[in-house]
């Protein structure tokens, strides 16, 4: 992972802590989610996307760390020596559940007509995490597709607003065709300044976007339901031959 | 005493309905109706969603028939593509659609009405299902399941799943067939052959029993619409409209699908949520006519498969030549076409270009506006879509299949009462015989079938002042 080293002598010192009762040897700039991917513990994400900034909005990364009383997330918190870590439990599990009910209710995830039926991340975490309803009452707002870019859409009723085709518009391909409007509730992803995304100066057409989306919100045009496979190992590939550049 | 009866719900079809009989003083049915209850909204939710999604969204009215509404809307979005599908993409089509009737047509005469037919309309509720068959048929039931087994499978082995497969798309299917699921499929074949024609030899055996029912359960003057093929042959996936009136007089021929606006018209009910499609020319509800397996067969010419076409003869036998026009011969003309789909199955898979890779024709939206006909086991089957440059919808509408059947069912029920139904002396086979008409046409009214078993039924005679003087209860 590419990570921009503090200036001067300071050395990196390697630390021990402890994941779910086993003692693991880390670096002390890794976060607790670097350390545990490391060593094959599983830790849920949605937000987060190895050659991507962290964002840290998403919440289902949480775990417990002894001395402390709230979760914190795994994605932005490094390790430290004698760390005691907890990835799962019956609070967390409970939390993350509940997490996913929240953008459940939040938008309109109708699974079974999505494009990305099948192969979306929300629907894997919601099966991971055995949500197997939604205790929360749907908002049902009504949200607008944007069809008129030429090869993709975006599909708003979908979209979690993590942020992932932001930041590697922003990051990765240098356009920051991307952003956030609104605040809460409200918040809604735009191309350039709310133009439609068709008619954006900005935007490359690279696609970069719609691969590391994790749902059906950017996908390409033409797909029909369960048709929309996304490819995001790319990511790791440019960022790795990139460097710190 | 002015006096209404109230059969709710009807049992063993598909989806959620009653049915109100009124009696006049002398206990007499005077008129009755079927009310659909359920509000499903398609139309409406379908608008501001991309077009290529419409295919899996609207298969999912029902969980019957989603391949029906897979063909009817994968067609009107070729037709918005403006693109020719390759012709194994069609034969693909063309085999999950047939897979479709099979079992479609397997789950309305053994699960929902051989009971009726083998054990009787006047048999124990409690016996009449399924379950109770078992006892007394156990080869019948177990023929049933089979047979409904054999077309779900192709299904599943051609889309994924039985139900709800996402494999038929715009522009064709998404993946092509290997030659291993080719001759999985062939091979089961020939017992499904010989399940449906052991089948339509016990009907004909049955079929003396119900002279009384035949006489009187929707047997009325209607008009018949299908698809044919340009030749006038037996078609479910393709072809061109046909109309014949009830004495068998080609009222219109060869009318090109997009032209369903010059022959049907909608009206509505204030009693239903189902709308009432009937012959725009001939105005509302003169212009009543019957859709389905007993309308396709009165229509073709002929079937195009062997066996079909000697069963189409002995089909036509039944009314000299005539269009058969008892709803009840709905059940012999479902066996004649399961027949014809299990050859025409064998044809399709037989033939060497069904391996073929290139399936699928892609584009983008060319036209905007798309219809989509095909004929679903229930009947000729209408998706009609308009879309914005971006390929958006921007409207839509769909007349199901059961639909077309509306006036037809109403005047059957009615038929049925006025003949059986005794106000005076109410039995529990009387009622029957009111929801097993509505049976013969297989409506379809949600995407959800009743379980096995009898459903709670209750009856009940109210007076002009509101006031219970009889009931019957099932439960």
């Amino acid at each position: 992972m590419s990570r921009v080293q503090p200036p001067g002598p300071h050395k990196i010192r390697v630390v021990t802590l402890q994941i779910d009762g086993r003692d693991i040897g880390a670096r002390e700039d890794e976060t607790i989610l670097e350390v545990a991917r490391e060593n094959d513990i599983p830790i849920p994400t949605l937000c987060y996307l190895e050659g991507l900034s962290t964002w840290g909005a998403c919440r289902l990364c949480v775990v417990e760390i002894e001395g402390t009383t709230r979760p914190q997330s795994a994605c932005s918190t490094c390790v430290a020596e004698g760390m005691k870590v907890i990835t799962n439990s019956e609070r967390l599990e409970r939390y993350r559940r509940t997490i996913l009910e929240l953008l459940f209710a939040e938008r309109n995830h109708v699974c079974s007509v999505c494009v990305s039926n099948g192969h979306c991340e929300l629907q894997q975490l919601a099966t991971a995490c055995k949500m197997d309803h939604v205790r929360f009452k749907y908002r049902n707002a009504p949200y607008q597709v944007d069809p008129s870019h030429d090869l993709f859409r975006v599909d708003h009723n979908r979209c979690v607003l993590c942020t992932r085709c932001l930041r590697v518009c922003d990051e990765i391909e240098g356009a920051h065709t991307w952003d956030v409007m609104g605040r809460g509730v409200e918040c809604l992803l735009i191309t350039d300044l709310k133009q439609p995304w068709g008619e954006s100066q900005s935007c490359t057409s690279c696609g970069k976007c719609v691969q590391v989306c994790p749902t059906g919100a950017l996908t390409k045009k033409g797909t029909a339901a369960g048709e929309m496979e996304k490819h995001g190992s790319f990511l790791v590939y440019l960022t790795e031959m990139r460097g710190n550049r | 005493m002015a006096r209404t009866i109230k059969i709710d719900p009807v049992s063993r079809i598909e989806g959620h309905a009653y049915i109100t009989l009124n009696l006049n003083d002398a206990g007499k049915v005077e008129d009755a109706q079927f009310h659909l209850t359920q509000f499903r909204g398609f139309e409406k939710f379908c608008e501001g969603r991309p077009f290529p999604e419409m295919p899996a969204l609207t298969a999912r009215t029902c969980g019957i028939c989603p391949v029906s509404h897979l063909v009817a809307s994968s067609k009107a979005c070729d037709h918005l593509l403006s693109v020719t599908i390759p012709p194994t993409g069609v034969k693909l089509r063309r085999l999950m659609n047939l897979a479709q009737i099979v079992q479609s047509h397997a789950l309305s005469f053994f699960h929902m009405s051989s009971a009726d037919l083998l054990l009787g309309m006047d048999s124990a509720p409690q016996q009449r299902n399924l379950i109770g068959l078992l006892s007394v048929d156990p080869q019948l039931a177990k023929d049933g399941i089979r047979l409904r087994q054999i077309g779900q499978t192709i299904i599943e082995w051609l889309g994924g799943k039985k139900i709800h497969p996402g494999w038929m798309v715009p522009g064709g299917v998404n993946e092509p067939l290997t030659d291993e699921r080719r001759l999985a499929m062939l091979a089961m074949l020939p017992e499904g052959l010989e399940i449906a024609h052991r089948t339509i030899d016990l009907f004909k055996q049955l079929v003396s029993r119900f002279d009384e029912e035949i006489e009187h359960f929707g047997n009325f003057p209607t008009m018949f619409l299908s698809l044919v093929t340009p030749s006038g042959g037996l078609e479910h996936y393709d072809g061109l409209l046909r109309i014949k009136n009830a004495a068998g007089e080609i009222v219109e021929d060869m009318v090109p699908p997009t032209e369903y606006q010059r022959l049907i018209g909608e009206a509505v009910e204030p009693y239903s949520y189902m709308k009432f499609p009937y012959y725009l020319p001939a105005g509302y509800p003169t212009g009543i006519y019957r859709v389905g397996p007993l309308a396709r067969l009165n229509n073709c010419d002929f079937c195009g498969t062997p066996a079909a076409d000697t069963e189409l003869d002995a089909f036509r036998a039944l009314q000299h030549g005539k269009p058969v026009s008892s709803s009840f011969h709905f059940h012999f003309a479902r066996l004649v076409e399961m027949i014809f789909a299990l050859e025409r199955m064998q044809q399709l898979l037989e033939d060497p270009t069904i391996l073929a890779t290139r399936v699928r024709a892609r584009a983008r939206g060319n036209a905007n506006e798309g219809i989509g006909v095909a004929e679903a086991p229930r009947g000729t089957l209408i998706h009609h879509y308009k879309i914005d440059d971006d390929g958006l919808l921007t409207w839509a509408n769909l007349i199901i299949a059961t639909g077309h059947n509306n006036l037809a069912m109403n005047l059957g029920v009615k038929q049925v009462a006025a003949h059986f139904v005794d106000g005076n002396h109410l039995r529990e086979g009387m009622l029957n015989r009111v929801e097993a008409v509505i049976r013969c046409y297989d409506p379809c009214l949600s995407c959800a079938s009743h379980a096995v078993g009898q459903m709670p039924l209750k009856i009940q005679l109210i007076d002009a002042r509101g006031v219970v003087v009889d009931e019957l209860v099932r439960d």
